[in-house]
């Protein structure tokens, strides 16, 4: 039984590995928010791999890196299968792959939102140009509409989402930063239960309602993270006094 | 003489018009963005959730929550906005992006493009190069003419599986451009590069293509 400190509070827990109590277990479906290593829930991920679950589906356009975010769970053999558009820059998910310990089920990265986006609103499945007469239409319904190729894809949703905002009220209410939204949103939406972890923990009454990209109804809990690692996978700068047009 | 990389960005460059909405793959399309002509209107989409996309920040600027699609760090602009990764690619799939500038490993004459599965090596994934040649107006793939061993990438069939089939308006390799008029029609060659023949280019090529040189 969780101690008193340990429960949440409303929708609010202490620590990500209180979050997590009661709702991680081996074999589940994770969709686990960011693109790279940007906007990734690395408190709740650093959790689930202290909590030790294993054989997890996990839902995530990327798979981190050697040692960062997903990076960690691929290392001590946590993830069973992977759902990704793409997955390079990570050696130990490439030597896992190749001896059979891990399965991976690539989507198109406009596909895999849609997916997710469709699961949480309840939207079975679409057709969609993407991917037609290629590898990712074989076995795949497709209809022919005025001479084009449309490929239907389902909906996906699972059994947990972690997602990562900036800001966070108690209510669950939700503000990204910058790119750092990218998959989160639309994860939220998809959890049967999802778990925000943000930089800031505010009252209700503090975000601005007309402000809020994720409505608390899709999050059950929410921890704020401290000391916030974020690492960058590509630093590119430019030199003071250039005038770089574009990155 | 063949087109250097920075030709072939400059080149594709030449395709952009005032007030499109432009989305740049990574490696020589990412180049592109550098070309772009002074007063031109232009704002650049990285398709994991942003338009109008600045210049790398300067040292010690850099902002872990503010990367593009190759994971690089970048700025903001007054015009720009963020969105989720569903709105991205509902601008991309939904046509409302101008042009798609993309790398290539193999187009065929048809406009199949192939540039995700390189031979012998274990695949990282597509990401969002499908979404994007299905979805985006036009698209333009800059590529070496032929592979590093002299054989032809731009062929009758592509060997390599698809990322998209029939998709691609524009060729620019180092030796020519080749355009079509639409997406039923062949390519035709509308450029040389300085020093280079049509006949070089055929005998570089398994692809049928027309002319529209005289």
């Amino acid at each position: 039984m969780a101690t008193a400190s340990q429960a949440g509070d409303g929708k609010v827990f202490p620590t990500a590995a209180a979050a997590l109590a009661g709702i991680a277990r081996d074999g589940m479906s994770i969709m686990s928010g960011g693109f790279g290593l940007c906007g990734i829930p690395e408190h709740l991920i650093a959790a689930l791999r202290e909590l030790g679950v294993k054989g997890l589906t996990v839902i995530s356009n990327n798979a981190g890196i050697d040692e960062l975010g997903l990076g960690q769970l691929l290392k001590s053999h946590q993830i069973a299968k992977m759902i990704s558009s793409y997955v390079g820059e990570n050696k130990e998910f490439e030597r896992q792959y190749l001896h059979g310990e891990l399965e991976i089920e690539f989507n198109p990265q406009g596909t895999l939102a849609e997916r997710i986006r469709a699961g949480g609103a309840g939207i079975y499945g679409f057709y969609t140009r993407t991917g037609a007469g290629t590898q990712v239409a074989e076995g795949k319904e497709t209809r022919l509409v005025d001479g084009e190729s449309w490929v239907l894809e389902t909906g996906l949703t699972a059994d947990l989402a972690i997602v990562k905002a900036w800001k966070g009220d108690r209510e669950g209410n939700l503000v990204y930063r910058k790119t750092a939204r990218n998959f989160n949103p639309v994860m939220a939406t998809a959890g049967r239960v999802t778990i925000a972890e943000v930089e800031q923990l505010v009252e209700i009454g503090e975000l601005e309602p007309d402000m809020i990209h994720t409505p608390g109804i899709f999050v059950q809990r929410i921890v704020q993270g401290l000391n916030y690692r974020k690492p960058i996978e590509q630093r590119t700068v430019r030199k003071r006094g250039s005038h770089g047009v574009v990155a | 003489m063949a087109w250097s990389r920075e030709q072939l960005a400059e080149r594709a460059a030449r395709e952009m018009r005032d007030g499109f909405y432009v989305n740049l793959g990574i490696g020589i399309p990412t180049l592109v963005g550098n070309y772009i002509p002074p007063g031109m209107k232009v704002l650049l989409q990285s398709e994991n959730g942003m338009l109008g996309m600045g210049p790398f920040p300067y040292e010690g600027d850099e902002d872990p929550d503010l990367i593009n699609a190759g994971k690089q760090t970048i700025t903001e602009l007054p015009i720009s906005s963020y969105f989720s990764s569903a709105d991205s690619f509902g601008m991309i799939r939904g046509g409302h992006i101008n042009l798609s500038v993309l790398g290539g490993m193999e187009v065929s004459e048809r406009g199949d493009l192939a540039n995700w599965m390189v031979p012998g090596k274990v695949v990282k994934g597509m990401g969002g190069a499908m979404d994007l040649v299905a979805g985006v107006r036009r698209v333009i793939v800059l590529m070496e003419h032929v592979a590093r061993d002299g054989s032809p990438k731009f062929k009758a069939a592509c060997e390599l599986p698809l990322t998209g089939a029939g998709v691609v308006d524009m060729l620019i390799t180092d030796l020519a451009v080749f355009n079509r008029k639409d997406r039923h029609s062949g390519f035709d060659l509308i450029e040389l590069a300085p020093g280079v023949t049509e006949a070089q280019v055929r005998a570089k090529s398994t692809a049928k293509f027309g002319s529209a040189l005289s």
